[in-house]
């Protein structure tokens, strides 16, 4: 939990001096001898403690963010207790199987978490020249994710959805399918999930806690959960909580940690506001100029870290406003995070799930993840293959819409009838959980009616392995 | 950091990265100062009354105000000698590796180290004897670096006088290795050259004569040798939306462009990134010398995650490294990645200054501030003699590449259209080709080059170069005209010869343009084969031509078997290129003279 003991050996200052009540934020007149970023006890007329954290300090006074919100506060009688540290976690292993709030705290009824650390929330950047390259291949299960935008240990990878697309769902699913393919298909490794939900509704987090008890998946899950109608503020720890947990585990543990955030749309709400309640100069939208780096200080503590069996991989998810991937938001986090898997109302209309779009999604780490020894030599090139054949017919389908399908050639209704296939069956899988090699058969399957020369990402060799033709659908109209 | 100039002041105000503190005497805009108990590196950048408003290089967490500040009297400087090769820093020239064996593999605040290892011995050989007259910027002597880099050491700019001592021999970089009366400085008296030099970051290092970019910075990447090059000595931008492939194409031009030395900055990017440079440098070769990569390579890696104002001060120390490099004679490329960070790191700065935002809340000082950075960029004859027996001068030269980071990919922004007007090379990166996974993704309508070096390309490359690639050019846009008349009627509505030059574009587009980064003969061209390839696509149009003046169906050339090996060209090993293309070159005429084309 977040420490609110002060540091033994340090006075602890006490002041009534509050000049200001404004939305999240306080300034405290006349002190003395205040860190930047220390966390303070506000202590309400009613004797309840909020925690905050310094944001800005000078001689004559300080400003400070309530992180439970401001309501009730007065000028006269609230106290202000400087605790002389900054924001810290407790960790420990035992956090896992557990709920917990943004500082913490027990949700779930259970006992307070025997602390083996007390972290600094905000954490260290891992230097460089320590990283290795995440090279590991993690099967999600979903062909869409492990055909065309393979996750691999290490990464961090967001997904971009929209209001009431199953980004949860999806979410929820890797989580419970996620596993590292080694040798011969063997699982080995310890793996642990951590989730944050930041500012979801209690319809939400009641899914993931279902999903997560229905896996049999929570005794390796930590969830920090702040709800939608939790003070907006706190949603600027609850990643935080969670990244550190995350380190602890990986790193000191050494578990394989997949962090879901969801969803961030929330937290950058919660920046923007404390930006606006303290009068910063607004960027682009009202989100504050810092977004960029705010963001990479949560993004970039995904990765591996040489001569260490840990890692944390990061799937992170966000709502972009009104379906824009130009907002803000998922704009800043797609120059962050290592690719992107785009969600489509269009393929949820037509009741595709998971919808995503291949086209605009991308993993950047794709290439070091898979081919020979991890996933199968034909991966990479059937992947640009399934990809630049979907690619062709959603162009076709344009065109169509002006000219009709009658003046197409035979070819260009075989990649139509293509594109309607992959979208139904590869994308399409719904609830299940699907092999890395069921989705490249699956992939060849539904090239078998594709005369060879139109597949001309493929190397020959690979053709005259896996490919089977098969009789032509497409065409005479039984399709 | 005691000294006679220091002074200690306490701190009034924290904000973020920025300081506010008093009681500091004699203090200058730009000294470094040691920020409280924990001693974090910061700049002083502004001056008001008594305070000093400083932007503080690491994480401020944790100080408290009344913590002490102390002055060190010294503007931030980089720490230039041998051994920078094949180092990685961060933004403020720390190395990395040796903090990795300090603290751990997470960085912590106030920890310092030496810049270049001090303990490595350098075989230094003299080329001045005692009593000589040198002037700034003579060599004194030199010590071999790498295979290909004599790392030449210079009387530093503004000295000068008779040498009193010059040594040979094996020596530390902090050693003495020579002796200069200063002429005329009575109070100085002397000055002792050791290996290492320190030059403030921020100003640039004088030149004897700058001079006029004149030849292309060859990069292997085709469509940027072909189409839009840059110059040796110029500066060139590429903006591009995530996932466009600036990286990428930043990686390729570090891997494969014709430089002596490379400084890779990775400016407030992704950590696993600067990694997978890190991991594959030293594996790869330097295609004209066969020494490794890395041996060539300078990183600055300061991530997005690490404190903004050194995201800040990356870009000045990478360029000074460049510019040290240069002065010795050599040919270096600067690769920053992103500037949009900079900028970025730039606002966030002034905003916290609460200066009087300009557009999108910028400060009104970027353009000119881009403007500095990129103005140092240049060819340029280096001070001094040229440390060759035979006199005459050295030239050098810093290019500049910088990537730019729109937001949403909209090039109206103000960091692209300040950039654009100082950068002489415009590499635009285009979503929609890159959606189509066509890279590098550059797209060529939109993108232009202010250097003309035809007359270079045509005595150095083929003499009709400049035709071929103009014709090309006028192909791909007349491509886009007819593409427009495509989608608004269908393709039924063209003719022959107009469905011709869709064929041949689209010949152009994915067998010439499109280059595989990660293939591992196609990601490194050479001029000559680029040359070859593009012939071959030109000589099968000019026969199409032909061929539909004889009337025979455009069908019929398409299904020619000499189509698919136009389609390998780009996988021909660099040395077989010239004599495998021309074969196919041979086997197209015959293919058309077998249809009964002359």
């Amino acid at each position: 939990m977040l420490k609110t003991i002060p540091i033994p050996n340090m006075v602890t200052k006490e002041y009534r001096t509050l000049s200001q009540v404004k939305g999240p934020l306080i300034f405290v007149d006349r002190i003395a001898d205040v860190a930047y970023n220390e966390i303070v006890e506000i202590i309400t007329p009613d004797g309840e403690v909020r925690l905050g954290q310094v944001l800005e300090v000078d001689i004559q006074r300080c400003m400070v963010r309530v992180f439970v919100g401001t309501a009730g506060l007065d000028l006269d009688n609230t106290r202000v207790r400087f605790t002389g540290d900054v924001a810290r976690l407790d960790v420990a292993l035992s956090m896992l199987g557990r709920m917990l709030d943004s500082s913490g705290r027990p949700m779930d009824g259970g006992p307070f978490i025997i602390p083996e650390a007390s972290l600094d929330i905000n954490g260290f950047p891992i230097n460089p020249s320590v990283r290795t390259h995440p090279s590991e291949f993690i099967q999600t299960g979903v062909s869409a994710i492990d055909g065309l935008n393979t996750l691999t240990r290490g990464q961090k990878l967001p997904i971009f959805s929209g209001a009431g697309l199953p980004a949860n769902e999806l979410a929820a699913q890797i989580a419970s399918q996620a596993r590292v393919v080694g040798e011969k298909g063997k699982i080995s490794e310890p793996f642990a999930v951590v989730f944050a939900a930041i500012g979801i509704t209690h319809r939400e987090a009641s899914y993931f806690m279902e999903q997560f008890k229905a896996s049999y998946a929570m005794d390796r899950t930590v969830l920090f959960i702040n709800r939608a109608d939790d003070p907006t503020i706190e949603r600027l720890i609850t990643p935080r909580a969670a990244l550190t947990a995350a380190e602890y585990l990986a790193f000191t543990h050494h578990r394989h940690v997949l962090v879901i955030l969801t969803d961030m749309t929330n937290y950058c709400e919660s920046l923007r506001e404390i930006a606006a309640a303290s009068e910063e100069v607004p960027g682009r939208r009202g989100y504050p100029g810092y977004m960029y780096s705010d963001l990479a200080s949560l993004y970039e503590r995904a990765g591996r870290i040489r001569d260490n069996p840990g890692s944390v991989t990061q799937l992170v998810i966000l709502t972009m406003p009104d379906d824009d991937i130009t907002h803000p938001i998922p704009d800043l986090t797609g120059y962050i995070t290592e690719g992107q898997i785009v969600l489509s109302r269009d393929l949820h209309r037509k009741g595709i799930y998971p919808p995503v779009d291949v086209l605009p999604s991308l993993s950047r780490l794709m290439n070091a993840g898979i081919g020979k020894g991890k996933t199968r030599p034909d991966h990479r090139s059937i992947a640009d293959q399934l990809y630049a054949l979907y690619a062709e017919g959603r162009d076709l389908r344009r065109l169509v819409a002006i000219i009709g399908e009658t003046a197409l050639s035979d070819n260009d209704r075989r990649v139509l009838a293509f594109a309607r296939r992959f979208e139904e069956k590869f994308v399409g899988q719904g609830m299940t959980d699907r092999d890395v090699k069921d989705t490249l058969d699956l992939a060849w399957d539904l090239l078998g009616p594709m005369p060879v020369e139109l597949l001309k990402r493929v190397p020959q060799e690979l053709i005259d392995k896996y490919h089977s033709a098969k009789p032509d659908q497409a065409l005479d109209g039984s399709d | 950091m005691s000294g006679m100039n220091s002074s200690t002041g306490e701190i009034i105000r924290i904000a973020g990265p920025v300081v506010g503190a008093r009681g500091l005497e004699a203090i200058r805009l730009f000294d470094v100062v040691h920020i409280g108990e924990m001693g974090l590196i910061g700049e002083v950048i502004r001056l008001t009354g008594n305070t000093a408003i400083i932007q503080v290089y690491e994480d401020t967490s944790g100080v408290r105000v009344g913590e002490p500040v102390q002055n060190t009297s010294l503007p931030l400087v980089a720490h230039l000698g041998p051994g920078l090769l094949g180092m990685v820093y961060d933004g403020l020239q720390r190395p990395l590796k040796t903090l990795a064996d300090m603290s751990g593999d997470f960085i912590h605040r106030g920890v310092s180290a030496s810049p270049l290892p001090e303990d490595i011995r350098w075989k230094f050989t003299p080329c001045v004897q005692i009593g000589e007259y040198v002037n700034s910027g003579d060599v004194l002597g030199s010590v071999p670096e790498s295979q290909t880099i004599d790392h030449r050491i210079m009387v530093p700019p503004g000295q000068r006088g008779r040498v009193i001592e010059i040594r040979d021999g094996n020596f530390k970089p902090s050693e003495v290795v020579a002796s200069i009366d200063l002429e005329g400085d009575h109070i100085n008296g002397h000055q002792e050259i050791t290996l290492i030099s320190r030059w403030p970051v921020r100003r640039p290092r004088p030149v004897q004569t700058r001079l006029t970019p004149n030849r292309p910075l060859i990069t292997g990447t085709r469509i940027i040798d072909t189409l839009f090059p840059m110059a040796k000595g110029g500066s060139a931008i590429i903006p591009g939306g995530f996932g466009t492939g600036k990286t990428v194409v930043e990686h390729s031009l570090a891997r494969w462009a014709e430089a002596d030395v490379v400084v890779y900055v990775g400016c407030g990017e992704r950590g696993n990134e600067m990694t997978e440079v890190l991991e594959e440098f030293p594996t790869l070769e330097d295609p004209r010398s066969g020494a490794p990569l890395m041996e060539r390579t300078v990183l600055i890696a300061n991530t997005s995650n690490m404190p903004v104002a050194a995201r800040e001060a990356s870009i000045y120390t990478g360029i000074t490294i460049a510019e040290y490099y240069r002065d010795m004679g050599y040919d270096v490329l600067l690769l920053a990645d992103s500037t949009s960070r900079w900028g970025e790191a730039l606002r966030e700065i002034s905003g916290r200054l609460e200066e009087m935002p300009g557009e999108e809340g910028y400060p009104a000082y970027l353009a000119a501030r881009l403007a500095e950075f990129y103005e140092r960029s240049g060819r340029i004859i280096c001070l001094g003699k040229s440390g060759e027996s035979n006199g005459g001068h050295r030239t050098g030269s810093v290019s500049v590449v910088g990537a730019v980071s729109p937001p949403g990919g909209d090039f109206s922004e103000p960091m692209t259209q300040n950039s654009m007007r100082v950068a002489g090379t415009f590499w635009a990166l285009d979503y929609d080709l890159s959606r189509r996974r066509h890279f590098p993704a550059i797209n060529w309508t939109r993108s232009y080059s202010l250097y003309n070096f035809n007359e270079w390309y045509s005595g150095q490359v083929a003499s009709d170069w400049v035709e071929l690639t103009a014709e090309a050019m006028a192909l791909l846009q007349r491509e886009v005209e007819l593409l427009e008349i495509v989608q608004l009627v269908g393709p039924d509505a063209l003719a022959e010869a107009e469905r011709a030059v869709l064929v041949v574009a689209r010949m152009l587009r994915e067998d010439f343009l499109q280059q595989s980064a990660y293939h591992e003969v196609d990601r490194f061209c050479t001029l000559e084969k680029a040359y070859w390839m593009l012939r071959a696509i030109m000589t099968f149009y000019h026969c199409t031509q032909t061929a539909l003046e004889a009337d025979l169906p455009l069908v019929e050339i398409m299904n020619l078997a000499v189509v698919a090996d136009i389609a390998r060209m780009k996988e021909l090993r660099v040395d077989e290129a010239k004599t495998t293309i021309n074969a196919i070159m041979d086997r197209v005429r015959l293919s058309f003279s077998e249809l009964g084309v002359d």
